[in-house]
């Protein structure tokens, strides 16, 4: 006799029918792991998929937001300069800022690691400040710097006997100044994730290396960097991710000045979306990342799996 | 290969903790040598400095006659294996062994040589291609030593090699490391805790305790004649039993009123024994059921507690007077039971006396 039957027939006789299977039905493994995840499942459908969801939409609206003209502001935008000299701002400004960031960060976490435990968490909490602050904040401190005829830097300069720099004037200076600004407040993000990938890396895969005749650079480039490899690719990915989308510094630093030459995706999408009031066509530049993203999501947790599988 | 001298060698640390106190020792070219001890002896310290990964506070340490204090790990000739394996988890078995090699540049025929060659001798060629992650822990520890001899190091240097493994693997890596060395000839220091290692692998033992050494001495003199109470204690499973004892008349007053006579080819030796607060130090192998008739031999009657029978023998726990934890090996066939009496055999041959005060034997 199966255990169904036999809980059917110890069923009292006043029970219903449709309660003992509903009892089964919610006692299941499936319904109850279903039930666990339904806050998460719900906080991914409100805010993920469906802000996602209405951005799409949103970019397939003419400018009134009255009609669907398909892929139509996705088409103006191919032939816009300013929006494929965003789009080359975009990468210059992310890529170059990632890498510095990245070796910047590591170089610090290296130096901090190295530093006795007592002394350490006294530089730690200094050299996090940049990003502790809120950029918006800091970034207005920068642009004082960068003001050509009282700042700070420009003072310094002129000792050397330079000529003062035009930081915010000039296109080259100024994406200069908007990456040496997000470089600032974002490599402390990089140096604690590193730092922590650091001291996870066992002491005596160094120790085999020095007695197997790895010089310092070699137990980096032999040790430590495969040990951090996908710490390393996670926080250039986020990093990516956020640098792509940073709006702040570019807002307060230029506002995509001089002639909408350091603009960002970010910025441009505010411009054209909220300043223009081209709210659709905004949206549409603002989704032009996420193709770029997703694919470089895509390769980096594809080699973050691939190196898990081999090594833990 | 090369012999290794360690002459005065102080560790210290923070704090003026002192972890090795002093020590000298000389190792043969070829020979194998295990420092064993309790935890925080000095013994992997010690090993660490050789190995060139401690600073040594003051001393010398010489490799095949060259002082090398001052000489980087990398540049000492040395291969180590350590307790964890400290394999490259991102690296390939044939990778990790073959890193050393590629470090120092020799041709890729000659590496592919030495990894084949080291593979076969530990028998983890189709191994080659896996990562660590792949191996079991004694396939692990094989990679280990493989990376090693693959170097034809002038020195091996062992630390625990064993610690994470299970029992039945532990004996047969065991085996394994002694064939090795038996192959490759290669002067070996091994550090362990475990005095069975170090009685089945050494050539000789370095007995270690607070950072001193106790005695040095093949396997066969540690546990016959041992220098000391810890030595004594140390060296034999289950350990040694130690009595407090008097001598009087030739023969030794045991707690309880036992008296055991001295064998006459030893009275000289304890000459200045009365007097003298000793104890009377006897392994369990040599306090036996009783055999009568078999010369300098000695009763003593004990009431045992425990009884565990091991197959191959049986353990009589007991206590006499004041001495507790006392134990004595039992041929399997005695019917022992707890807390009846039964009388003993004392291999007097094989005693020992200790003076109390000083730990040393006598």
């Amino acid at each position: 006799m199966s255990a169904d039957t036999l809980t059917a027939d110890s069923r009292p006789a006043s029970v219903p029918a449709g309660t003992g299977s509903l009892k089964r039905f919610a006692r299941r493994r499936s319904t109850i792991a279903f039930l666990m995840t339904l806050p998460l499942l719900l906080v991914i459908v409100c805010l993920v998929a469906y802000p996602a969801s209405y951005g799409i939409y949103l970019s397939t609206l003419n400018r009134t937001m009255e009609r669907s003209i398909g892929f139509g502001n996705f088409e103006i935008l191919f032939d816009t300069d300013t929006f494929w000299n965003v789009v080359w701002q975009s990468c210059i400004f992310a890529i170059t800022a990632v890498i510095a960031k990245a070796l910047i960060g590591f170089w610090l976490a290296h130096m901090l690691h190295h530093i006795p435990t007592k002394g350490q968490r006294k530089w730690r909490g200094m050299l996090l400040v940049p990003w502790v602050i809120p950029p918006a904040l800091s970034t207005l401190g920068w642009w004082w710097m960068y003001d050509p005829s009282y700042s700070s830097i420009n003072y310094l300069i002129s000792l050397v006997g330079a000529p003062p720099v035009p930081w915010l004037g000039e296109p080259l200076w100024a994406r200069a100044a908007i990456i040496i600004v997000n470089v600032w407040v974002g490599a402390p993000f990089f140096m604690i994730m590193y730092l922590a990938a650091l001291k996870s890396v066992p002491e005596q895969l160094y120790e085999a290396a020095a007695i197997d005749g790895a010089s310092s650079f070699q137990r980096l480039r032999y040790v430590t960097v495969p040990m951090m490899a996908n710490i390393i690719s996670i926080t250039v990915l986020f990093s990516l991710i956020v640098t792509f989308a940073n709006y702040d510094i570019v807002r307060v630093l230029t506002n995509g000045g001089p002639r909408d030459l350091t603009h960002v995706f970010a910025s441009y999408a505010f411009q054209v979306g909220i300043l223009s009031g081209n709210i659709p066509r905004g949206a549409a530049v603002s989704l032009f990342m996420l193709p770029i993203l997703a694919i470089c999501a895509f390769f980096v947790l594809r080699g973050v799996t691939r190196r898990n599988k081999e090594q833990m | 290969m090369a012999q290794v001298s360690l002459r005065k060698i102080v560790k210290m640390y923070e704090g003026d903790v002192q972890a090795v106190k002093g020590i000298d020792l000389e190792i043969a070219d070829h020979e194998f040598v295990v420092l064993v001890g309790p935890s925080g002896c000095g013994k992997s310290t010690t090993l660490r400095m050789i190995a060139g990964l401690e600073e040594i506070t003051s001393g010398d340490i010489a490799i095949g006659g060259t002082v090398v204090n001052d000489i980087p790990p990398r540049d000492r000739d040395i291969a180590m294996v350590f307790q964890n394996y400290a394999l490259y988890p991102h690296m390939s078995v044939f990778d990790n062994m073959a890193f050393g090699l590629t470090l120092r540049k020799f041709p890729k025929a000659e590496i592919k040589r030495r990894v084949d060659e080291a593979a076969r001798i530990l028998d983890i060629t189709p191994l080659l291609d896996r990562k660590p992650k792949a191996l079991s822990g004694g396939q692990r520890q094989r990679v280990a030593m493989g990376r090693a001899i693959v170097r034809n190091p002038k020195v091996f240097l062992f630390d625990e090699p064993l610690s994470n493994l299970d029992a039945k693997l532990r004996v047969q890596m065991r085996t394994e490391i002694k064939k090795v060395h038996q192959t490759v000839r290669t002067t070996t220091v091994y550090v362990t805790h475990d005095q069975v290692e170090a009685m089945t692998l050494a050539d000789r033992v370095v007995v270690m305790n607070h950072g001193v050494i106790e005695q040095v001495g093949p396997p066969q003199e540690l546990y016959h004649s041992p220098a000391t109470r810890f030595v004594a204690g140390f060296i034999g499973s289950p350990a040694m039993n130690f009595l407090p004892a008097r001598v009087e008349n030739g023969a030794v007053h045991l707690p309880g009123g036992a008296v055991l006579p001295i064998p006459e080819a030893r009275r000289a030796r304890y000459a200045g024994a009365p007097g003298l607060d000793l104890l009377f130090g006897i392994r369990p192998e040599h306090l036996t059921d009783h055999r009568p008739g078999l010369p300098n031999r000695a009763e003593i009657t004990i009431t045992p507690e425990v009884i565990e029978p091991m197959g191959m023998e049986t353990l009589a726990h007991f206590h006499l007077g004041e001495a507790r934890d006392c134990c004595a090996r039992l041929e399997p066939t005695v019917a022992a039971e707890p807390n009846v009496p039964l009388i003993l055999t004392a291999d007097m041959n094989n005693m020992h006396l200790l003076d109390a005060r000083t730990g040393r034997v006598l």
